[in-house]
């Protein structure tokens, strides 16, 4: 397929544009991309700082978090956590990881970032539908941020906000804080919908001469699945989310037993939309993986075709399983069983994925650079995540294991690789390209070998604390007797949340001092084969000075007879 | 993992734990496996000098077996947890067995109330005994609970039964269990309704026949003997 495409009339000139066009309100895919990867890194703070008030208050409870004395009542009361704001906690610290870190950093920052680049195109197919969609995710952040300081508080109903407790603000005592919340999720949804329109039309309609969908990087197959699965399943969360807006503000009643509502049809939308989103978080994580293990070992991925039916196998199943995480919700038991199967379906796909990820590593090279690092580190960790998984996915277990912090512990290990360890895979392997200059491997390997430890040592005791029937959400789990005895066990997982955190500013210095004091980058630190490594670190306005031709597969590394052990896929024929 | 679990007091939690034995067993060997597997290439093909990469693709059939028979084994495991798992499923979730005591459960925010038919036998008359956040069950005979709420979604969770039921307003669910040992044990809500979601805690005490029926004849006249009280 060929496209031609007329760069926007500005792209001739870019070097005109003012400042608030160029770096603020600006229409390139890149500095849009940067735009999203720093809101979400200021809102992972945010999340950061809601886990560590959580984490203490389960570590120590009702005695004050170090370093907030400063919160005023009634918030905080000389810096102990009330129940109250504990719930808004939990709440903020889920909606924040999911929708404001998760989706703005893996697809919003990379995926604007990657997708043109990689497909040889010299920007978004809409540019100013880019531009929109920021800023419209921009504005439901500050409108969720400033939900902390509404009288009442922020919303206190759990991330997956189930009715009636959200319903009606009797139940929680906060009025506008849900009523925010709300507003700032549906402009969440809206504007990755604006976002995955982006991604779609400009991954299909807009490949460089010679780049065939069996050509495509692995990271825009990821990419353009996630935005088709949250395209595909947002529709509901949507109608459902103004709906409620409607029971909480207008008098509906549409998840209100007592106006005629039903207190179930709440978790059928939110989870018909909550079990795609997981793979909406997961695919371009695994897309970063799969990006870099064959730079890294110097081989091609394992399975290419393989990997990419399962991720469309997987994305097809993801819309019927939803209801495994509502086994003990009050539906008709005798649809447990079918939904358990569908569920455990899953990971074939999955496994195949998988066992191609380490298949790939069979016969290798490996160098042991940051990113690969991340990357196989990500692997590791994930595997856990997805054997848990069937623990739960089994409806007999989930009996007793459903609500408790066997299934906290189970998700982070899904999504904190995915979003942690492949996102910091991906920000050590493109870094050079987004801002022209290396980021410091010294510090990256410490990096890495403080947050791939201390997560594992947050989440291990959360297991047996899900194990022994610890509930989640549960503001002072000592009051229970059965539980006394895992205090050890919360006092671990919070010194370790504490380190996890620390951990994080060799990242954040080696960031921001390497942006300007960091080696330059050649066009292709890591000689790399994909699009994105033709043009110059960074790339200009326009991305390409010609439009690239493609003439092979994407990971033509240690070819037979090609010379150098690597073949770029715009190279015309092997180099000498 | 497995010595995590609190004490199990009822019928069907053996069953429950059985089901996670099977699940820990073979996962954990699995899981065991790959990363033994995934541990050993990054040792193994680390970059040497004298040893280059070998080109596979993995797009034939005779590679792709070492990656599609190993996720037809995990096909087949996993069936066999659900065939292992779906009669116990059944038993706990689809079926009441007939006979024993009933008791009505309504969750509020927050607190667990019990009522008892009464005297009388029959539920939703003047007799009925209603207290809070006491379960009090004669062990070795099923306990039917009917399940409601007042307000918001609450969870019925009793750890050491391995009973776990959502609580909705605007239905009615039924679940129950039988309790091997007497003794007093605690339930739960395991599902977010409030901010005193965390201390909506209430007691099951478990006795022994007859210590049940003395509890019956201490607990229920009084509330028989009330003006409006009719006797059955």
């Amino acid at each position: 397929m060929q496209a031609v495409v007329e760069p926007d009339a500005h792209h001739a000139h870019g070097e005109e544009l003012g400042f608030w066009r160029k770096y603020v309100f600006s229409v390139d895919h890149k500095v849009i991309g940067k735009q999203y990867m720093s809101l979400a890194l200021f809102m992972a703070l945010v999340g950061g700082l809601t886990a560590y008030l959580i984490r203490w208050q389960l570590a120590y409870p009702e005695t004050p978090v170090p370093g907030f004395h400063w919160v005023p009542e009634p918030t905080m009361y000389e810096g102990v956590v009330p129940p109250e704001f504990y719930n808004a906690l939990i709440t903020m610290h889920g909606t924040v990881m999911i929708f404001f870190v998760a989706m703005p950093f893996l697809l919003g920052a990379f995926g604007n970032f990657l997708i043109p680049l990689m497909v040889g195109a010299p920007d978004m197919a809409f540019p100013r539908l880019n531009m929109m969609s920021f800023w419209t995710i921009f504005t439901a952040s500050m409108l969720l941020l400033a939900s902390f300081f509404v009288p009442g508080g922020a919303a206190a109903a759990g991330w997956t906000g189930y009715a009636p407790l959200s319903a009606d603000p009797v139940f929680t005592g906060v009025n506008w804080g849900l009523n925010l919340w709300l507003l700032a999720l549906a402009l969440e949804f809206g504007s990755f919908l604006m976002g995955g329109v982006n991604f779609l039309t400009t991954g299909i309609n807009m490949r460089a001469p010679g780049l065939t969908l069996t050509r495509l990087p692995l990271m825009v197959w990821m990419q353009l699945t996630a935005a088709v699965l949250f395209m595909l399943s947002i529709g509901p969360l949507i109608a459902g989310a103004v709906m409620l807006l409607f029971d909480r503000t207008i008098g509906t009643g549409f998840f209100l037993p007592e106006r005629g509502g039903d207190a179930l049809l709440w978790q059928h939308l939110f989870w018909f939309f909550g079990h795609p989103e997981v793979y909406v978080v997961l695919l371009p994580g695994f897309g970063m993986l799969l990006e870099i293990f064959p730079v890294f070992t110097r081989k091609p991925i394992f399975g290419y075709r393989a990997i990419i039916y399962s991720t469309i196998a997987t994305g097809i199943l993801s819309f019927l399983v939803w209801a495994h995480h509502m086994f003990v919700s009050g539906i008709d038991p005798r649809l447990a069983m079918p939904f358990s199967i569908t569920t455990i379906l899953i990971s074939v796909p999955f496994a195949i994925m998988v066992f191609s990820m380490v298949a790939s590593l069979w016969g290798g090279a490996i160098t042991f650079a940051t990113p690969m690092l991340f990357a196989l580190g990500f692997l590791a960790t994930f595997l856990i995540g997805g054997v848990t998984g069937i623990f739960l996915g089994s409806a007999t277990v989930d009996i007793y294991l459903h609500g408790t912090y066997f299934v906290v512990a189970h998700f982070h290990y899904t999504l904190f690789p995915s979003v942690f360890l492949g996102g910091f895979a991906g920000m050590y392997f493109w870094y050079p390209k987004m801002f022209g200059r290396m980021l410091n491997d010294t510090l990256g390997k410490i990096h890495f070998w403080i947050t791939v430890i201390s997560f594992n040592c947050v989440f291990i005791p959360l297991f047996l604390c899900g194990v022994a029937g610890n509930m989640r959400r549960v503001y002072n789990p000592m009051q229970y007797d059965f539980l006394k005895h895992l205090a050890p066990l919360h006092q671990f997982a919070t010194l370790a949340t504490i380190v996890l955190m620390l951990g994080q500013i060799p990242f954040f210095v080696n960031f921001f001092w390497s942006m300007v004091a960091g080696e330059r980058a050649p066009d292709n630190p890591w000689k790399a084969n994909t699009l994105e490594w033709a043009t110059t670190s960074p790339p200009p306005h326009g991305n390409f000075a010609q439009v690239p031709t493609v003439y092979r597969d994407p990971y033509e590394y240690s070819a037979p007879g090609a010379g150098e052990d690597w073949l770029p896929q715009y190279a015309p024929q092997p180099s000498a | 993992m497995l010595r995590w679990f609190p004490e199990n007091i009822s019928t069907f939690g053996g069953d429950i734990d059985g089901v996670f034995s099977l699940i820990y067993y073979v996962v954990g060997f699995w899981f065991l496996l790959t990363e033994g597997v995934l541990f050993y290439f990054i040792f193994r093909y680390r970059r040497r000098s004298g040893h280059a990469p070998t080109y596979v693709r993995g797009d034939r059939w005779t590679e792709l077996v070492w990656v599609l028979v190993p996720a037809v084994i995990v096909l087949a495991l996993d069936l066999g947890i659900d065939a292992v798992g779906g009669p116990v499923w059944a038993r706990v979730k689809e079926h009441q067995p007939p006979g024993g005591v009933e008791v009505h459960v309504t969750g509020k925010q927050f607190n667990w109330e019990f009522t008892y038919p009464g005297p009388d036998g029959k539920f939703d008359t003047a007799d009925d005994v209603t207290m809070d956040n006491e379960l009090h069950v004669p062990v070795g005979q099923n306990v039917h609970l009917v399940l409601r709420s007042r307000d918001v979604i609450h969870s019925f969770f009793i750890p050491t039964v391995r009973l776990k039921q959502d609580v909705l307003p605007g239905r009615t669910i039924k679940a129950w269990f039988n309790a091997t040992k007497p003794g007093q044990y605690e339930i739960a809500c395991a599902e977010l309704c409030g901010f005193g979601h965390y201390n909506m805690r209430a007691f099951l005490t478990v006795h022994d026949v007859d210590d049940y029926q003395r509890w019956v004849h201490e607990k229920w006249p009084a509330a028989a003997a009330a003006p409006t009280g009719d006797k059955g």
